[in-house]
């Protein structure tokens, strides 16, 4: 097996390309990210550890803004995030130039796929090792959109979606909870998700909400809060309603 | 004689190293250069023999219920009428036109290729192209051979998610966006009736007229103009031929003979 690992562009015999899974594990290794769409809003929020005292905590922003009406949020290495979302933002202004109409968030995604796919099938290269969430939504219509890219280039479209650190247990989570939600109620859901594997509190996480009129919005780390502890206190209010017997019935 | 020839080289990435800017602008290719002793001379000489040959009259405009579009049919090479029966308007898809004014040939290909090109975006991209792009597409093309000597003058008129659209693209490499416009050695005069009659609330049949008896004067004054105006209308399920009136025809129901008065002698009086 050690023989099939060099080289990208060898196939092993039971048709492993291994550079692209052992990408896939720097994925794991990354920071966990949960994106949920809703009917009117899409939210990105990203795990962010804890920041040493002397960093200028403004500067590693983990949610990035591709257009005005697309964003992206990864877990991986964050150089080669750096380098995928230049390409992606370039390609977005040439879209704009070429065909004179903004992208739509399936053909960013694509490109940004493709741009990862390139990369497991060249010689000298090894794969971008970060998986993509990819929101934002269409011009012309108000229909938000969710996308998923990983290392070995394909894509899809999710209503919710993990990646990064335990992002099964996060999924797992969202497969059992998720509804059709809008606005705040959305929010709250992709915070929980987020607190499943996380430690609580705004200082632990980065939120990020998009919306038709407004665009992406970065949450501030007090309305974080404020959601957390809404969170909280509904989660205690539900156990406390299983812990108590049924009120009898009044006659 | 060594020709700096570094100009025409297609900005190919190098192998490898994927270059953002160029991908997604087509390059032109490499050809081979003649071997002359002025290439300047020969390249503008190449090129005043094909720019006069926009012998033609077509015109396009936006009204309130979409596009119209109309085109003479004659083809000339200087004196001698090569053909009376051009297609001048061309079906880029089922909705969206181009028209054909200039080198026949260069029309044609690219208004194909174009075609190609649209069909390739929908298949991509799960909805049709606008008329935005795709006329931004040809005019990005032939600006990238521009000097090389094309002749293309081209309405693209089409009816997209944001409604009726209408371009002008030519060899030049310019594109402009309006609501009117003729292309052609007849288009003054095509101008002169179409401005005239213009109204932006026209029925089609309204509209077809006025396009037609502007085809029409066109080619009665300009004698690289004739045969037939045909007359496309393009709504919001895709285009449509209105009518194809030989100009000859025309001529004679806008301007019926009269009988002429004779000699007393020779009428016959009526009875009282």
């Amino acid at each position: 097996m050690a023989r099939y690992d060099r080289a990208i562009t060898v196939f092993s015999p039971d048709g492993h390309l291994f550079q692209v899974e052992y990408a896939l594990e720097a994925v794991r290794k990354g920071n966990a990210a949960v994106g949920v769409r809703g009917t009117d809003i899409v939210v990105l929020g990203v795990e962010k550890k804890s920041a040493a005292k002397l960093q200028d905590s403004r500067s590693v922003r983990k949610i990035v803004s591709l257009d005005d009406h697309v964003a992206l949020a990864c877990a991986g290495l964050k150089a080669d995030a750096r380098v995928l979302i230049n390409r992606a933002r370039i390609e977005c202004q040439s879209h704009r130039l070429t065909v004179e109409d903004p992208v739509t968030v399936e053909y960013i995604t694509r490109y940004i796929a493709g741009l990862q796919q390139k990369y497991t099938q060249s010689g000298g290269v090894r794969p971008f090792g970060l998986s993509t969430l990819i929101i934002g939504f269409d011009p012309y219509t108000d229909v938000p959109s969710l996308y998923h890219t990983d290392p070995s280039g394909t894509f899809s479209a999710w209503k919710a979606n993990a990646t990064g650190r335990n992002s099964n247990s996060m999924r797992e989570y969202l497969e059992k909870n998720y509804k059709e939600t809008s606005g705040q109620e959305t929010v709250k859901l992709a915070i929980r998700a987020l607190l499943e594997v996380v430690e609580s509190g705004g200082k632990n996480i980065e939120v990020a909400v998009m919306t038709k009129v407004h665009g992406l919005r970065q949450l501030e780390e007090a309305e974080i809060d404020a959601i957390v502890a809404e969170i909280e206190a509904e989660k205690a209010a539900a156990e406390a309603a299983k812990k108590a017997p049924a009120a009898p019935k009044e006659t | 004689m060594k020709l700096d020839t570094s100009g025409l080289e297609s900005a190919a990435p190098v192998w490898g190293a994927p270059s953002e800017l160029v991908d997604g602008f087509s390059a032109a290719p490499l050809f081979e250069v003649p071997n002359t002793t002025d290439f300047d001379g020969f390249q503008k000489e190449a090129i005043q023999m094909v720019k006069p040959a926009k012998g033609t009259t077509t015109l396009a405009f936006i009204f309130k219920e979409g596009v119209m579009v109309a085109a003479d049919s004659r083809a000339s090479m200087g004196g001698y009428i090569s053909s009376q029966s051009v297609k001048k308007i061309i079906e880029i898809n089922p909705y969206m036109l181009g028209t054909m004014a200039g080198g026949a040939a260069d029309c044609q290909f690219w208004h194909r290729n174009l075609g190609i090109k649209c069909r390739l975006h929908e298949l991509a991209n799960k909805r049709r192209i606008s008329v935005t792009g795709a006329s931004k597409l040809l005019a990005n093309i032939l600006y990238s051979y521009r000097g090389m000597g094309l002749s293309v003058g081209t309405m693209i008129a089409g009816w997209d998610e944001t409604g009726p659209g209408l371009y002008y693209v030519d060899s030049e490499g310019g594109r402009l966006k309006g609501m009117r416009f003729s292309v052609g050695s007849g288009s003054p005069y095509a101008y002169g009736v179409l401005d005239n009659g213009y109204r932006y609330d026209m029925s089609v049949e309204e509209a077809a007229e006025l396009a037609r008896r502007a085809i029409y004067h066109a080619t009665f004054r300009d004698g690289a103009s004739g045969g037939v105006a045909s007359v496309y209308y393009v709504g919001p399920s895709g285009w449509k031929k209105l009518s194809g009136d030989d100009v000859g025809e025309l001529h004679y129901k806008y301007y019926p003979v009269m009988p002429s008065t004779v000699e007393q002698e020779m009428i016959e009086v009526a009875g009282a």
